[in-house]
């Protein structure tokens, strides 16, 4: 089957009915062995102790907020250069659970940032343009709320968020561009890796879990929203239907 | 397992993300029977979709 052949949605409820029950199993798997690594063989950092395990979960989400995005932006070309039947049904499934992942990451942060730099917020380049990216995933959510009509509430998300993904490379290179309190990169970075592969190797595998977790999440929420769709439609027909009679 | 002096952070960060994944993941499932309830529904009430009932 080719890939095209997804833009059925029958097709592609057929699909996730299949995947969903292997996604969710290496999701715990890729879980369960992160949280193995992260607790029982990660050692502590020489300067920050024990507070280095919250980046094995504040670092994935930080990824995932953007990546969410990333792919709000690839669905939403989709919806306006070629009108795919799934496009604006994949950005506005993104587009809660990018919500929580950056809240995730903001929430994280700050509570690794208190005990490290001795404050839990500060206006820095890094973690006002990652705000914005939260606020931004709220008013995405919230135009998709207002307008009733599906495929003009995607047009309209679809150019807010393409204009959004301005912020993409604002986030991942506020810390070289501006002097930040927030460290510059330290994994993805021309170079390599800068972490010892003992604290890497878990990083990588927590990431890994969590882009399951989204991969899972995101084919659920898009199975949803083809059904709520579905209800949409045969409400309208028993509407003319009953108008008609 | 010593977490050391800062370890109310680091129990507060893996508790606070658990609550947030685990309401996605309830949010998710929740969702998906309302609308199978809402479809049965329908069904029951002999509403259907054009496509299906043009094959029919």
């Amino acid at each position: 089957m080719a890939l095209i052949d997804f833009a059925n949605p029958t097709r592609f409820l057929a699909f996730t009915a299949r995947a969903l029950p292997w996604l969710m199993a290496a999701t715990a798997l890729a879980f369960a062995l992160g949280l193995y690594l992260v607790w029982f063989t990660a050692p502590d950092d020489y300067q920050q102790g024990a507070t280095v395990k919250i980046m094995f979960i504040h670092v994935p989400n930080a990824w995932l907020a953007m990546g969410a995005w990333t792919v709000m932006s690839i669905a939403s070309i989709g919806t306006l250069v070629w009108r795919h039947p799934l496009a604006d049904v994949a950005a506005k499934s993104a587009a809660p659970l990018g919500a929580a992942f950056t809240f995730i990451a903001l929430l994280t942060g700050s509570l690794w940032g208190r005990p490290m730099w001795g404050t839990y917020w500060v206006w820095d380049a890094r973690l006002t343009s990652v705000l914005v990216l939260f606020l931004m995933y709220l008013g995405v959510i919230a135009l998709w709320r207002t307008v009733d009509d599906p495929s003009r509430a995607g047009r309209a998300a679809a150019i807010l968020t393409l204009v959004g993904a301005v912020n993409l490379p604002i986030i991942k290179f506020s810390v070289d561009w501006w002097n930040t309190l927030h460290q510059p990169a330290s994994v993805l970075r021309a170079g390599g890796p800068a972490i010892h592969p003992a604290i890497l190797t878990p990083l990588l595998v927590m990431a890994l879990a969590f882009v399951l977790l989204f991969v899972t999440l995101h084919l659920a929420a898009m199975r949803n929203e083809i059904l709520r769709r579905r209800v949409r439609s045969m409400w309208l027909m028993q509407a003319h239907a009953a108008q008609g009679a | 397992m010593d977490l050391g002096p800062h370890a109310a952070f680091i129990v507060a960060a893996y508790g606070m993300a658990a609550i947030v994944v685990l309401g996605l993941i309830a949010w998710v499932i929740a969702d998906y029977e309302a609308q199978r309830r809402l479809l049965s529904d329908l069904d029951s009430r002999g509403v259907t979709r054009r496509s299906k009932s043009e094959a029919a």
